[in-house]
């Protein structure tokens, strides 16, 4: 477990959710995962290239993901579809964002891919030499879930060695 | 929430009029409601830079928010052809990729400033006064929020 990668995504999880909501953010309970990954409700994936590699799943109920909405909006919005999976990608974007940044001023270079709607219960599987860490952080508005896999791509990291970077 | 003593345009004291551009609705929403508690007023919303730039010349606003990463053009490009072709336009990029090699480009590219998301309604707040300069005036606290 890479926690010198995942670490930024939970502290910047943990300030986007705190931030956002307006309120204490308690991280929950935390698992490995080595079986293929299973929604809890709606889950957006966020992947990573370069010179760290993998991806990001964040996961909501749908009701969560609505109460959330209405909580930036400042009003009840109604629950649809479209608004679900935007504040879910929206939500990921932040975090990875935020995460990349600090993982960038440590001089690790990557692309960031747009967010994918994980629609089957059962998405990606972690791989053999990647474990991958499930959070549940728990807010005012509902559980949200933060499943994190991620490795040091070695061809990229021993180019930059070698390059001396 | 927090409220703020209200920037308005120096020159006729209205509200300082915004261009909101994101392709998320749900992160619209949420700088549209920041801006109304700085006394602002939303002039236009775009989804991509394509429409930002034709919402720009079609309202004029004040200020434009611009998020960076956006279907069919992204909001760098947005913000150079803007300030290209109205070199007074105040853009501030607000986007959660805030890693210097962005900030750099969108600076060097015609932005006026950087404000990372999540947004910070205090962070947005001073940024605006900053970029409005001499050109807006921060009303009577009595004033704010309305």
């Amino acid at each position: 477990m890479k926690m010198e990668l995942i670490q930024p995504f939970i502290n910047a999880a943990d300030a986007v959710l705190s931030q956002g909501l307006s309120g204490t953010t308690k991280v929950g309970h935390l698992s490995m995962e080595e079986e293929g990954y299973r929604c809890q409700g709606v889950a957006g994936m966020v992947a990573l290239t370069g010179d760290i590699e993998g991806r990001i799943i964040l996961d909501m109920e749908p009701q969560t993901a609505v109460r959330v909405a209405s909580h930036y909006a400042g009003a009840d919005l109604p629950e649809s579809d479209g608004l679900i999976k935007e504040t879910i990608f929206e939500l990921a974007n932040q975090v990875v964002g935020n995460a990349v940044c600090a993982l960038n001023d440590q001089g690790f270079h990557f692309r960031v891919h747009p967010p994918l709607l994980l629609s089957s219960a059962e998405g990606d599987k972690s791989s053999e030499d990647v474990e991958a860490l499930m959070i549940c952080f728990e807010t005012s508005l509902g559980n949200v879930f933060m499943n994190v896999a991620l490795r040091y791509n070695k061809q990229r990291m021993s180019e930059h060695a070698a390059a001396g970077r | 929430m927090e409220q703020f003593a209200a920037v308005k345009r120096s020159k006729d004291g209205q509200p300082v009029r915004y261009l909101i551009v994101d392709d998320s609705v749900f992160a619209r929403k949420n700088l549209t409601r920041m801006i109304e508690t700085f006394g602002g007023q939303v002039a236009a919303e775009a989804g991509d830079g394509l429409t930002a730039i034709s919402e720009f010349d079609r309202t004029h606003p004040d200020i434009v928010l611009m998020d960076i990463t956006m279907p069919q053009m992204e909001g760098i490009e947005a913000a150079e052809k803007i300030v290209q072709a109205h070199p007074e336009a105040r853009v501030v990029m607000v986007s959660s990729v805030g890693y210097q090699e962005n900030i750099v480009a969108a600076l060097q590219r015609g932005a006026r400033h950087f404000v990372q998301k999540p947004v910070k309604p205090e962070v947005l707040y001073e940024v605006i006064k900053y970029v409005m300069g001499e050109d807006g005036l921060v009303a009577n606290a009595a004033g704010a929020g309305v």
